[in-house]
């Protein structure tokens, strides 16, 4: 058994619109390997979401192929080998923090006893214990989305795909969480897979930043990040760190991503 | 004095001004009759002789308020409700047609919703059918049905209760059918990554997402299962029932009879729309949806 979690090779995927193809995805060819925190960053219209997307099979790719832990999207879906944290925290206003994240486990069927000791370990895991029985409309944006992270851990899926998950909250907020993020992925050994657009954020988080740009959306470079596995925040004023940066934005230039 | 500007003085400014154009409406639709009368009498007719008699006659073309709501008093507080002659018993025969068409009407128009929103067959066949049903006069619906079940035995409550089904479940229907629809993308992309069932989806999303929208249905369902009931009483008398009252009423000329029972089933419908209307409240606020 490889440690070969996502294995994509010359992955396209066009939409076909009114006003003609739209080349979401050209060629995309990447392997991730178990454990990885891998940011997709670029434009919008580059594709990331979709890639995530198709890695989640909520889209079909037109041709190329896609295997997650060796088996089709559609497969690992059914085994509900990932979770997906969506960029809006989608809680049901009808339901307390710890009923939300009791929703996937009533759907895959877990015991009521191990519901609870579930949903007790992953609020406590994002910083939530004593707020199970807060409705969500009580907690702030970033607590929200928090709550929607330990939903998306409650099952034992091994990979979190996040679509620009803090992308709604203010930059403030944002710092706290991604701090937290990396905390929680050290604790969990989780494979992420992470789209953003911010250049900060996905160097500060990623060990694998992939760049991306659109018309089509196509991969520009990969970087594997030489940053320590241990990033205080100001760890984003260090040489390393702009350095890093500076060729996540070389890669976004050479993609025209700056044109408009 | 703020809550009486704000709240009691709109309602009391359109209260007079119905009771003004009311009263006035009731004099001049009378007058003939009392003019006649003076005439055939040979008396000349005064001013004030010609209100006092316009606002009292036994069978008024239009009933003043006062009248309507001394017949209604005579006819609730003072009779045995056990009476034929008391609007509470002739309401509460309209009102178990109404309530039972109204239950029938809601669950027939959830079903079909559920149908519509999962079946892309059900969508394109029935909902035209669905719509055809109402553009067809009820009038000319019920007492077909009503006849026609009554031929095969069934009577009473539920020849009634099928009308009242009839006119509610279309709003119920389209309502549900929008609620049903209402949870957006993300959120149903967000079943389908745990793999849910469309029954999953349906009780755990689709269902509750739908709740702002069935309670402004069931309003207006409420509001049309009680023309339903009403309209059901009119074909054959029956026994007893507000449109019974209004039919007997109009066999004999009782305009009073006749406003007092339309006047009672408003009062009921206003009723039963603002228990729907509490109900409402009280659920939205628990699931946090309230506005």
């Amino acid at each position: 058994m490889n440690d070969i979690v996502v294995n994509a090779k010359n992955l396209s995927l066009t939409f076909e619109t009114n006003d003609g193809p739209v080349h979401a995805l050209s060629g995309i060819d990447l392997t991730i390997k178990k454990g990885e925190f891998v940011s997709f960053i670029g434009p919008s219209g580059c594709g990331k979401t979709t890639f995530l997307r198709v890695l989640a099979d909520l889209e079909q790719p037109t041709s190329g192929e896609v295997t997650i832990n060796g088996v089709s999207p559609e497969q690992a879906r059914k085994s509900r080998a990932y979770g997906f944290v969506f960029q809006a925290a989608g809680l049901y206003p009808w339901r307390t923090i710890g009923g939300n994240i009791r929703l996937p486990l009533e759907i895959m069927g877990y015991s009521k006893a191990d519901q609870t000791q579930r949903v007790n370990r992953v609020l406590e895991l994002v910083d939530l214990a004593g707020f199970e029985k807060k409705f969500p409309w009580q907690l702030s944006g970033g607590m929200q989305q928090r709550a929607s992270i330990a939903r998306a851990l409650a099952f034992d899926a091994d990979i979190l795909l996040m679509d620009e998950p803090f992308g709604a909250l203010d930059e403030i907020v944002r710092d706290h969480l991604n701090e937290q993020l990396l905390v929680l992925w050290a604790k969990t050994q989780k494979t992420i897979g992470f789209v953003t657009h911010s250049i900060p954020e996905a160097v500060y988080l990623s060990t694998k930043i992939v760049v991306m740009s659109p018309r089509p959306g196509r991969i520009i470079d990969i970087i594997d990040s030489p940053l320590p596995a241990e990033r205080p925040l100001d760890i984003r004023d260090t040489p390393e760190f702009l350095a890093v940066a500076h060729r996540v934005r070389e890669g976004l230039r050479a993609g025209n991503a700056y044109d408009d | 004095m703020s809550w009486f500007m704000r709240h009691a003085l709109p309602i009391l400014t359109v209260v007079i001004a119905i009771m003004v154009l009311w009263y006035a409406g009731a004099v001049g639709l009378n007058s003939k009759w009392a003019y006649d009368k003076a005439k055939r009498a040979n008396v000349e007719l005064s001013f004030s002789g010609l209100i006092a008699d316009t606002l009292s006659q036994i069978k008024p073309k239009l009933p003043a308020p006062h009248q309507v709501v001394a017949e209604i008093w005579r006819t609730t507080a003072l009779k045995n409700i056990t009476s034929r002659r008391s609007l509470v018993f002739h309401g509460w025969i309209t009102l178990s047609a109404t309530v039972l068409g109204f239950f029938m009407g809601t669950g027939l128009g959830i079903l079909l919703a559920v149908g519509i929103v999962h079946s892309r067959a059900m969508d394109m066949s029935v909902m035209p059918w669905v719509i055809a049903s109402q553009t067809i006069p009820i009038l000319a619906i019920a007492p077909m049905v009503i006849v026609v079940l009554n031929a095969v035995g069934v009577s009473g409550l539920l020849p009634k209760a099928v009308i009242s089904m009839y006119l509610s479940f279309f709003p119920v229907v389209v309502g549900m059918v929008k609620g049903l629809r209402s949870p957006d993308h993300m959120q149903l992309d967000q079943m389908r990554t745990w793999n849910a069932s469309k029954v999953q989806t349906l009780w755990l999303l689709r269902l509750p997402s739908s709740t702002p929208y069935l309670f402004t249905s069931l309003k207006i369902a409420m509001a049309a299962a009680l023309v339903g009931a009403i309209v059901a009483e009119l074909p054959i008398n029956q026994n007893g029932g507000l449109g019974a009252r209004m039919l007997v009423g109009s066999y004999y000329g009782q305009t009073i009879q006749i406003w007092s029972a339309l006047i009672v089933a408003a009062v009921l419908a206003a009723v039963l729309v603002a228990l729907i209307g509490v109900l409402q409240n009280i659920t939205l606020k628990r699931m946090g949806m309230a506005r």
